[in-house]
This record gives structure tokens, sequence and C-alpha cells, in this order.
């Protein structure tokens, strides 16, 4: 199948349209929302969330005996949150701090509903098959009543976003002065934290509560690394994980029994590793090319400083000298050869003859704009700017 | 303005007491400050200082105790009131600009759901000329130097246009520049009829830079114009350990000639006074 026919079968093959458009949705809300949350530096909490939401989806349906997304998804979010509120609560009122109360309720959380899901497995009822999925995420099983309750919850979760932006933002950046305005903080964290618990109930039918996390940190880690706005920030990673849900999906549905959860969090690690590495400014490698390119810039700088100060101590300033004097100079230092390159490019030095260098009219100017002002720090060579000093003085007229 | 009287005192606190599991962080603070006045807060660490402007500002739950702004408490006059967190406080590396970060400052105004406009960007702007960073408006926060970011909170509390200051610790770690404008800000405030409130730590600039003081340890130890109580017995009772709090009395005048004797870390910028 090539990547074309791939891409086609998003508009020509029903069931690939309904997941797509599921994981889309799901990729969306978690990546906007998840945003907040990395901010806010509450990405585990997400962890905690997805976790403490499966006994909700099998109590859901133990009660209502149905699996209508809508009741397992609204199980789900009151389990999740039930599950947060007692991580508050646990270390607000005990001397637990915060990560140990986190861990305490999602692996208890998690237990319990994995405890109630073989309890179901025992009694075979038809009824039961596929809550499963739950754990570790089936897309295929996404039919199009279950991406039009994600679309509801969902939509309704960014509606309520972008109607309090501007209270989260303050949440988010300054608590305390928000709350000095008289803006009513913890109501919009419980507020938030809500929306969050919705953006991951929803994706847990297509990821699973155990890689639902990725969803909602990834997204956000990668969208950071490109953008210094926030609003722009909340867009990039909406648009990451629609990218990573849908590109999951295309992925796992050729075939070769790749299950859809675990391929949409491959595919969005693959995205935030991407950033971490090539975004510009913030990523990486950018940031070791601009280091590499210091440190040349410096040990240009100290050549051109040590052959103006081998120079000076000649009557004529053009005196040459060889490479291996300039690397004795530079206490053994690499990359003499380049920078001398790098230097004549510049017209500040010429080749004498097969290793011997002499300044040129200009690099002495250069050198003299650079090393007589006092500082000889930059040379990393405290003699360069004392002897430099001196000659100048020998050339006056 | 805003139907001040100016009989009533700016800042009223009476028998504020603040506890973390029971243990108490601030016992029976009491403050009677008239408006238009800069005071110092000063006091070892972990004297509650900050914990003192937060439960002002109804940040933290108070044991007991009443605050009173101008007259009312201070959730009814929550509009006169701007505070100016420590820079510590936030993550700069949020991703922001300048201009959004002082622009917050209307959001008190604004209330629910309204979007800043034009209007408010623009009082943004004012407010950062006047600390001097109106050309570092649209700059990421994280490339800011500490004294630009002292500023840039400085500017957001302006842009508030309140009557009552409360500042936490603005000259830590500044430079000289941003402490000069900090002062000459002060002191357009106090000329403006404002009241300010410092968490301070230099002691040696407090007769400079305030008219009223307050010395804090837990308790309060004095509270007045800096004429009258920022005196060495003061000081050796707020500094001088446990022992100072048995009641020993220095005895000495009023001025700050005694603080090179308090040797505690935070006085180590006086010795040279």
């Amino acid at each position: 199948m090539t990547l074309f026919d791939l891409l086609q079968s998003i508009f020509t093959d029903y069931t690939i349209r309904t997941v797509a458009l599921g994981t889309l949705t799901l990729g969306v809300v978690s990546g906007a929302l998840g945003t907040f949350a990395v901010l806010r530096k509450q990405a585990l909490m997400g962890d905690a969330m997805s976790h403490a939401a499966l006994p909700g989806v099998v109590l859901a349906f133990m009660l209502t005996g149905q699996k209508s997304p809508a009741v397992l998804t609204l199980g789900a979010a009151l389990a999740g949150l039930a599950g947060v509120l007692l991580i508050v609560v646990i270390t607000r009122y005990t001397r637990v701090k915060q990560d140990s109360s986190l861990g305490i309720i999602l692996s208890v959380f998690f237990g319990f509903g994995l405890m109630l899901l073989t309890f179901l497995q025992r009694n075979p009822d038809a009824r039961q098959a596929g809550l499963n999925s739950f754990l570790f995420g089936q897309a295929a099983t996404l039919l199009t009543r279950d991406v039009v309750v994600m679309a509801l919850f969902g939509g309704a979760a960014l509606l309520l976003m972008l109607l309090f932006w501007k209270e989260f933002k303050l949440l988010s950046f300054d608590r305390d002065y928000g709350a000095s305005l008289g803006f009513p903080m913890q109501y919009l964290e419980l507020l938030i934290t809500s929306l969050l618990v919705v953006a991951i109930a929803i994706g847990l039918q297509a990821v699973g509560v155990v890689l639902m996390s990725a969803m909602v940190v990834a997204p956000a880690a990668a969208a950071r690394q490109w953008t210094n706005r926030l609003g722009i920030m909340v867009v990039l990673a909406a648009l990451f994980g629609a990218m990573a849900g849908v590109g999951g999906t295309l992925l796992s549905s050729m075939g070769a029994g790749l299950s859809t959860g675990p391929v949409i969090v491959l595919a969005v690690s693959v995205i935030t590793t991407a950033s971490l590495l090539f975004a510009p400014s913030r990523g990486l490698v950018w940031r070791w090319v601009q280091q590499q390119r210091n440190r040349r810039r410096l040990r240009t700088d100290q050549v051109l400083g040590n052959l103006y100060t081998l120079a000076g101590q000649h009557d004529d300033l053009d005196h040459p000298h060889t490479e291996e004097a300039l690397r004795i100079m530079g206490e053994g230092a690499r990359g003499v050869s380049a920078s001398l390159a790098a230097l004549a490019e510049r017209g500040l030095v010429r080749r004498v003859d097969a290793t011997r260098w002499a300044l040129t009219p200009a690099g002495v100017t250069v050198a003299r704009e650079k090393f007589d002002t006092g500082d000889a720090a930059s040379t990393g060579d405290g003699a360069a700017g004392g002897n430099a000093g001196t000659h100048t003085e020998a050339v006056q007229p | 303005m805003n139907g001040i009287d100016t009989e009533t005192c700016a800042v009223e606190v009476t028998d504020l007491t603040v506890a973390y599991a029971n243990k108490p962080v601030l016992w029976d603070v009491d403050l009677a400050l008239p408006g238009g006045t800069l005071m110092a807060i000063v006091g070892p660490n972990g004297a509650g200082k900050t914990t003192l402007i937060k439960a002002i500002l109804g940040l933290l739950p108070i044991a007991a105790g009443q605050v009173l702004i101008y007259g009312k408490p201070y959730t009814d006059q929550r509009k006169l009131v701007a505070y100016v967190p420590q820079r510590g406080s936030v993550d700069w590396d949020f991703p922001t600009s300048v201009l959004d970060v002082v622009t917050m400052g209307r959001y008190g105004a604004l209330g629910w759901f309204k979007r800043p406009g034009k209007d408010d960007q623009a009082l943004a702007m004012d407010a950062l000329a006047k600390v001097g960073m109106d050309h570092l408006a649209d700059r990421q926060i994280s490339q800011l130097s500490g004294g630009q970011q002292q500023r840039t909170f400085l500017a957001r509390a302006l842009v508030q246009d309140a009557d009552v200051y409360f500042m936490d610790e603005p000259f830590q770690g500044v430079d000289a520049t941003t402490e000069r404008a900090i002062v000459a800000l002060l002191q357009e405030l106090r000329a403006a009829g404002k009241t300010v409130i410092v968490v301070h730590h230099d002691l040696q600039t407090v007769p400079e830079y305030f008219d009223w003081v307050m010395l804090l340890n837990v308790r309060r130890i004095a509270a007045g114009p800096v004429a009258d109580v920022f005196t060495e017995a003061n000081l050796r009772k707020t500094y001088g350990g446990r022992v100072a709090f048995m009641g020993k009395n220095g005895g000495a005048g009023p001025g700050a000639a005694g603080v090179q004797a308090v040797a505690t870390p935070e006085a180590g910028r006086t010795g040279g006074g």
C-alpha cells in the first residue's frame, strides 16, 4: 500500500475515516488542554487521571449494563476527577507529598479497575466484550456514535478553554497574583482539571488508560519548542496531537496487527523528539550548532590575537609566523589551521609561504580594535593583550 | 479619588495571627498605617514578612485577626490594592511577552471573560514606560534580566492604578539601574498620595527610602515612623535571637547607628555603613 493509497483511504474507507476522525478529535483536545497541564507543571496528573478512570469505565458498565460511549466516558471522567480530588485532599491534609499521593491513587484506582475487569471476564457475558480495549486502546472499535460523543465532549471542553482563556493564563503563570485580583483560583483550578479529565476520558477507548497521558504531555512539550506565545503553543499542540492521531491510525490500518493506541503514542513521540532536536533556538541541534559557532569565533579571535602579539615583537607588523608557533601560543588548541583559513577568507591574514602566515593591514586594524582596548580576556590569553599594548606604542610615529 | 477618607488608615491590621500546622508564623500582629506612606517590613529570614503580606491579601488562611483597607475589609476594597509578588515565585520560561504580563494588571478591572483590548495594551505600555521598559514590550520574558523581571512586575502593578501597593522584596537581586528606578517610582507613588508596603532586606537603606518601618519577627517588634522605631534596641530585639525576645533593651537612641552591631547574614550588607 503506497502512502497515497493510505491517505486516500481516509476519504474512501468508511471505517478508517471514522477512526481517523476520532483520533483527530482526541489529538486536538488532549493537545490543547495538555498545554495548560504542562505549563502548570501538572503533567503527571494526566497519568494519574487516565489510570484512575479505568474503574469508572467498568463501574459505569456494571451499573447501567450498557456500553454507550456517553455513559462510559462519563464514568471515566467521574472516576478520573475523583482520583485527582483525592490526590489534592491527601496532599493537603496529610504529610504525604504530592508525588507519593499521585503514585498511591494511580495504582490503587488502576488496580481496582483491573480487578473489576477480571471479575467481569469470569462471567461469560458477551456484552462486556470490548471493555478490555480501554487498557491499551483499540481505535478500530470506534464507531460513529463514539466519535460523535468524543466531538461533543471535546468541543465543549475546548469552548470552555477559550471562554476562560485569560483566567487560565493567569492561573498558569501567576496563581497568587490572580487571587489578589479577586479571581477564585481554586475554582478555576477545579475547572481546568475537569476539562483535562474530559480530554483524557474521550481518548481512553482509542489510546487506552496506560498510554493516554502521552497524548497530554508530548504534544505540549513539542509545541513549546517552536514558539514563545501561549496561543500559538496551544494551536501547535493541538496540531501535533491531531497529526499523531491521524498518522498513527493510518499506520496501524496498514495491517500487520499493530494496535492503534501504541502507534499513535509512538507517532507523537517522534514529533516530540524531532522538536526537541531541531526546533530553532530551543532545539538541541540548533543550540549545539550555535555553541560550535561561538567556540569557533572565539578560537579565530584568539589566533588573530596571538598573531598580533607575535607580530608585536617585531618592527614590522606583517612579520610572518609559522602555524606551529601559533599552535604553541594557543596552548595546543586545535583548529589553528581552520581559524587561519577563516581569517584569510575575511582578508585579515595572508599566507606568506607553506608554513608561515602574516597579518594584512586590515587584520592589524581589526586586531587593534579588538585587543588594544584593555580587555584581553576574550583572547583567552592574558599575554596577548599586554604585548599587543606595548606594541601599539612602539609603532606610533 | 475612589471616595477615600484621608482620616482613615490606609492599612489597618488587628491581632493578625497565621499558623502552619498549629505553629504560629505570625503572632498577634497590629498595624495602623496612614495613607501616603512608604513602609518597609524588615526582619530575619522566616520572620513572616511574606506571610504577613499574603495574609493581608487573603492569599493565606488566617487563624485570627482582621484586615481593613481604608476602613473596609479587603474583599470590598480589592480594586484599591495592587500586589507585586516575589520575582522568583513564577516560571519565567512561561510562553508570553513582557507586554502580555503587564496587561495582566488589567484583568481585575476587565472582570470575567472579557479579553484585554487596545486600551488595556496602551495602559500597559504607559506603565512599561514608567519603569523604563517600553522598548522591551515584545520581548519573551525568559530573556529578561532579574532587574527587568522585577520592573515588569512593578509595571503590572502600576497598571492596576491602585492606592495601596504591596511589594514582596522588589529590591532582591536587582541591578543598580533597577534599584534607582524602583526608588524613583516609590517616591512618585508617595507624591501621588499612594501607600506602599515593601518587604525589604537592606537595613542600611531603610532610613533613606522609607518613611515608616515595621520590625517583624513572628511578632511585631515595632512599627512606626523610621525616626521613632528604627533603633538599635528594636533591631536587636528583631534580629538578636531568642534571648532578645525576653525583653532585653539596648536603650540606644533613634536612627540606624546601631545597624552594624546586628550580626545576621541579612544585615551583612550594612557592614560598610
